[in-house]
């Protein structure tokens, strides 16, 4: 209920826009919906993304994707702590919207921002391990030097949750992102709100533009184009329900260009220990020999 | 080619460092798969008599003697003196004073004389007694000079007194107007790299060998396969640049039939049939030929033979 | 070659004593199939082999409930010391029947014996006594404090190296505690049929290894199997793309190993002779029926003209021929298909302008033949740049930095291996970082060892076999 009186103040409410190659553009067809709390109650509008736009965002993440691989693992591990920094300085911020869109207690909101926080700060120390970790020195019979390493698949879309809306948005978007990859991330229906305000924190993290682009509105309307789409090498499939018949046709989808493609689980517990599970899917193993002589 | 020898070191360095590289494993792994060719039959027995003709048979001892240097030569002319089919080695290879007693026995057998010279086999002594080493074995009727690089200036990267050294040799070679063959050992057992038997292979060919020779026999390694790989591609590529074709010599360790052919595939298909001839391709061995002749005696016959049936000499 | 011509040196086939029919292995047991039987032919002579049990759906039934008995039953209950035995065993017996295995290896496939000898029986002997020791090992490979196996694999491999796929199949999965069911290519069936007589010499559980021989439509229902816990396969992206449709929504493990077009990159400053030799076993290595083949040479302009001229000196070596002549460099075609296909691409490389050099060889009369070739003046654009002929055939482009070559390499939907020539260390690590591929390989080209990972980026598939990052594949962490 606004205040009418003459000396009251009207705040100035924010645009919900989509977030592609560093800029908060709106939906290029000139779409939005109406957030609503999950008792109906009017949020915000968010925009509505369409095909074109998951277009120019794969155009995006793939534009930015060599110059974030070639960034240095200490680069891409402080970027990554720098979201962790900016996302604890908005915590009362995202509590709240967490609390307005989810529903349920401003403590549980709180406590999945700090989740989130944590979350960040976990896999940005990982950017400097993956290679220890997941690499190997392989013991050829032959004079060889013969190395393994991960490197980055390219461009990943993500299909995030609905809930836990930020939670569920920083385990899909960190764990690609920290090993080189660039994403697409949807962030479907009341999700909107906490994604774009993400987006406004990692505007300002030193993520250079185009590494994560988001795009709010419809799961089922975005998925399939980007399932579809032969420039994007990886799919994650969190936010589809597990056994669905879109899940099996995204899957299909992906399969035109062997996309590398993480399904849905059936009882998805967020808050546990992610483990390497949701960055290994992402990363390639490169084995380079190299003769050893003089 | 006078052209190039006129270069200083550093006109030599860029020269010979900018050939191709050489990949050591890369290298040793095509000189293994040419050994993996398997020579039977009517092949094997030409192979076998063409490597007979190309043997330097050679006894390079503190102890030679013209007795021995004289029982190798009649080894030489005649390998198997029960068979009349059995072809003469190409040459003897012996100590320059050595030279005057192998030509007395050789006479007007075709097989040539190879004189090893240039204080044979470390190089270490003033050019003047190189050159007079090399002018005494000529004029006792040496056929062949087998002289060595100085590998100590050719490591140091002093490539012009290598190129020079060798020049004055060939120009002794030819002294009194005798023309003695010039084989020019690079010891590669010493040279530690093959982009080094490659860049000594091309410093050599420039300066005028004749032939270019892998080893004294008295550094370990001497010949190996891959070594002699290198060297005929050097020769080849050297023949398609200047048109001078340039003979290929391994020497020492080569001790098997079957090691010969292998040695004989790869001239075949490194550098090709036109090096299939002793004018252009020698094997520097003592205890080789034994061996060729059992394989020989093996073929003509189907049962093996022994030792005691080929001579000791 | 005249003065040197090399006489013939056939191995002995008598080492190989084949039969005149086989049936399907399952249970332990060699039993008719279901469905008939087809024959597998030598591509060097056309003459028929042997007659071969075709497997349908009630075979591929009886042998996956076979292989989840013996899952059940015996081999996930097996401690890992006990299981790496078996594996240790099979890899000797390999070794004591390596010859036997090459020669129907080279009758089978048509390859060079000297490549099945050196390499292909080696190396899957290898593969066992490298999984072996992994047996009893997993829960130390890095993978998650306790990785437990999947089950039930079905695994489909190509006739282009058929028992060093099975080993890249077979191995890593029962070391990890996986029982399989194993479809080789119809046109390759006979050394995955003596190597079921290996298991049962090996005394190995029956039903840990059970072989179904047949046609795409056998391995479409061994993938499709509801009992089957993990696919493998390895063959064409366009098979892989319908497998991986076929598995969606399943919560099968999936890994694919597919086609590629890989560049081998060669610089001005290259080892020339060790790249040339690069060149000609990078494509001519099995008749160039690999999938990491570099088929396209990319050269750098200064020195395209020289390495091509040398690439056809050393072409004119080749002997093409008799499989089983010890001297033989370039085998038969694996089949009138196969040889069909290679002849419809490079036609299309002389219709689009590409200039075609073959050296002057003779083809043996009967069976299918296909002379090295190369061509030049070709472009990106071109279908022999593009699409994987998997025959001898080479097209060579130019480039002119770094840069470009980079681009131009990486400029193709397949990401499976790509080659680098060059003398300078920082530029070789320059490469080695930009190509998009899962194997590079720098001044040396096609080596392959059961320690090192092998797989490809993008439309080549996912996943990778060999070394500790192959378990993956074989188990649940």
């Amino acid at each position: 209920m606004s205040d009418t009186s003459p000396t009251a103040r009207s705040a100035v409410r924010k645009t919900y826009k989509l977030y592609i190659g560093g800029a908060f553009p709106r939906s290029e067809s000139g779409r939005s919906y109406p957030v609503t709390a999950p008792g109906g109650e009017f949020i915000a509008n968010a925009a509505q993304a369409s095909r074109k736009d998951a277009r120019d965002a794969v155009r995006a993440a793939r534009a930015a994707q060599p110059g974030w691989a070639k960034a240095t693992a200490y680069n891409r591990g402080q970027v990554l702590y720098r979201v962790a920094e900016m996302l604890e300085e908005r915590r009362d911020q995202f509590a709240q919207q967490i609390a307005s869109v989810e529903g349920g207690p401003l403590d549980a909101a709180h406590a999945q921002v700090d989740a989130s926080v944590d979350r960040w700060v976990w896999y940005a120390g990982w950017s400097d391990k993956l290679s220890q970790v997941l690499g190997a020195a392989n013991p050829v019979a032959g004079p060889y030097w013969n190395i393994s390493s991960p490197e980055p698949t390219g461009v990943v879309a993500l299909l995030a949750p609905a809930t836990p809306t930020l939670l569920g948005l920083t385990s899909v978007i960190a764990p690609a992102i920290v090993g080189g990859n660039t994403v697409v991330a949807v962030a479907p229906d009341a999700c909107a709100v906490p994604a774009v305000t993400l987006g406004e924190v990692m505007a300002t993290s030193d993520l250079p533009g185009g590494v994560v682009n988001l795009l709010t509105g419809s799961t089922a309307e975005l998925a399939p184009w980007l399932a579809s789409h032969l420039d994007v090498n990886a799919l994650d499939l969190a936010g589809v329900a597990a056994g669905s018949d879109l899940a099996r046709e995204l899957e299909v989808a992906a399969a035109e260009n062997l996309k590398r493609v993480v399904r849905p689980r059936a009882a998805q517990d967020w808050s546990a220990d992610p483990g390497l599970g949701r960055m290994k899917p992402f990363l390639e193993t490169k084995t380079v020999w190299h003769p050893i002589g003089i | 080619m006078t052209a190039q020898l006129a270069l200083d070191d550093a006109g030599l360095r860029r020269l010979l460092h900018g050939l191709a590289p050489v990949d050591q494993v890369g290298a040793d792994a095509r000189a293994a798969k040419l050994g993996t060719r398997s020579i039977k039959t009517t092949a094997k027995a030409r192979a076998l008599d063409l490597a007979v003709r190309m043997v330097d048979l050679t006894t390079l001892e503190g102890a030679d003697t013209p007795g021995k240097v004289r029982a190798l030569c009649a080894k030489g002319i005649r390998p198997e003196p029960a068979q009349e089919d059995c072809p003469s080695v190409a040459a003897i290879c012996v100590y320059g004073d050595m030279v005057a007693a192998a030509k007395e026995a050789l006479a007007g057998s075709g097989v040539k004389i190879a004189a090893v010279a240039t204080a044979f086999p470390s190089g270490r002594a003033p050019l003047a007694v190189k050159l007079a080493d090399t002018v005494a074995a000529v004029e006792a009727g040496a056929d062949e000079i087998d002289m060595v690089i100085d590998r100590g200036a050719f490591l140091a990267g002093r490539y012009a007194a290598v190129a020079e050294e060798i020049a004055a040799v060939k120009a002794a070679c030819r002294t009194g107007g005798h023309d003695a063959h010039l084989k020019v050992i690079l010891e590669t057992g010493e040279l530690a790299t093959y982009d080094n038997v490659k860049r000594a292979s091309w410093l050599a060919m420039l300066a005028g060998a004749d032939f270019i020779k892998t080893s004294t026999g008295k550094v370990s390694p001497a010949a190996t396969l891959p070594v002699t790989l290198l060297m005929l591609e050097a020769v080849r590529d050297f023949r398609a640049q200047t048109g001078r074709q340039v003979g290929v010599k391994p020497a020492g360790g080569i001790r098997t039939a079957k090691d010969a052919i292998k040695y004989l595939v790869t001239v075949n298909e490194t550098a090709g049939p036109d090096w299939l001839d002793p004018d252009w391709f020698r094997f520097g061995a003592s205890s080789l030929l034994n061996d060729l002749l059992l394989q020989r005696r093996k073929l003509a016959t189907g049962v093996y033979s022994g030792p005691d049936y080929v001579t000791v000499d | 070659m005249s003065l040197f011509e090399y006489a013939p040196a056939p191995e002995s086939r008598s080492v190989v004593d084949l039969k005149p029919s086989y049936g399907l292995f399952v249970d332990g047991e060699f039993a008719d199939g279901s469905a008939g039987t087809f024959k597998s032919v030598n591509p060097a002579t056309e003459e028929v082999l042997a007659e071969v049990a075709l497997a349908d759906a009630a075979d591929v039934d009886r042998a996956v409930a076979a292989a989840r008995r013996a899952y059940d039953e015996v081999w996930s209950r097996l401690p890992g010391r006990e299981r790496a035995k078996y594996l240790f065993r099979i890899a000797r017996i390999i070794q004591e029947r390596a010859r036997e295995l090459a020669v129907l290896e080279s009758l089978d496939n048509g390859k060079p014996i000297r490549e099945s000898r050196d390499v292909d029986i080696p190396l899957a002997a290898a593969h066992f006594f490298y999984y072996a020791g992994w047996a009893d090992k997993l829960p130390h490979a890095n993978l998650g404090p306790d990785p437990k196996p999947l089950g039930v694999a079905g695994q489909v491999i190509p006739w282009n190296f058929p028992l060093l796929m099975l080993a890249w199949k077979v191995a890593p999965a029962l070391a990890c505690g996986n029982t399989v069911v194993l479809k080789p290519a119809e046109t390759t069936p006979l050394t995955a049929l003596l190597f079921a007589e290996i298991c049962q010499q090996a005394d190995l559980p029956p039903g840990v290894v059970n072989i179904l021989t047949g046609a795409g439509a056998t391995g479409a229902a061994l993938v499709a199997h509801p009992g089957v816990d993990k696919v493998a396969f390895t063959g064409s992206t366009e098979v892989g793309r319908q497998i991986a449709k076929q598995v969606a929504g399943t919560s099968k493990k999936v890994t694919l190993e597919l086609g590629g077009k890989a560049a081998n990159l060669v610089f001005d400053d290259a080892p020339l002779e060790q790249a040339i030799e690069g060149i000609v076993d990078g494509i001519f290595f099995n008749q160039g029926h690999v999938c990491c083949a570099g088929s396209r040479l990319l050269v750098q302009e200064s020195v395209a003209e020289e390495v091509v001229d040398r690439l056809r000196e050393r072409m004119r070596t080749l002997r093409v021929g008799d499989p089983l002549d010890k001297n033989t460099d370039i085998g038969a075609i694996n089949s009138a298909e196969q040889l069909a296909r290679i002849r419809t691409l490079t036609e299309a490389g002389e219709a689009e302008g590409a200039t075609r050099w073959s050296p002057p060889c003779e083809l043996p009369e009967r069976g299918f033949f296909f002379a090295p070739t190369v061509f030049t003046g070709v472009s990106q654009a071109h279908r022999i740049a593009r699409e994987e002929i998997f025959g001898p055939v080479l097209s060579v482009l130019t480039f002119r930095t770094p840069a470009e070559a980079v681009e131009k390499a990486n400029n193709t939907a397949y990401g499976l291996s790509a080659g680098v020539w060059t003398d300078k260390g920082s530029r070789i690590l320059w490469l080695a970082q930009r190509m998009r591929a899962g194997v590079v390989w720098a001044n040396t080209f096609n080596r392959f060892d059961p320690t090192s990972p092998f797989g490809g980026y993008k439309e080549s598939g996912y996943g990778r076999e060999g070394g500790r990052h192959g378990l993956e594949a074989y188990l649940d962490v």
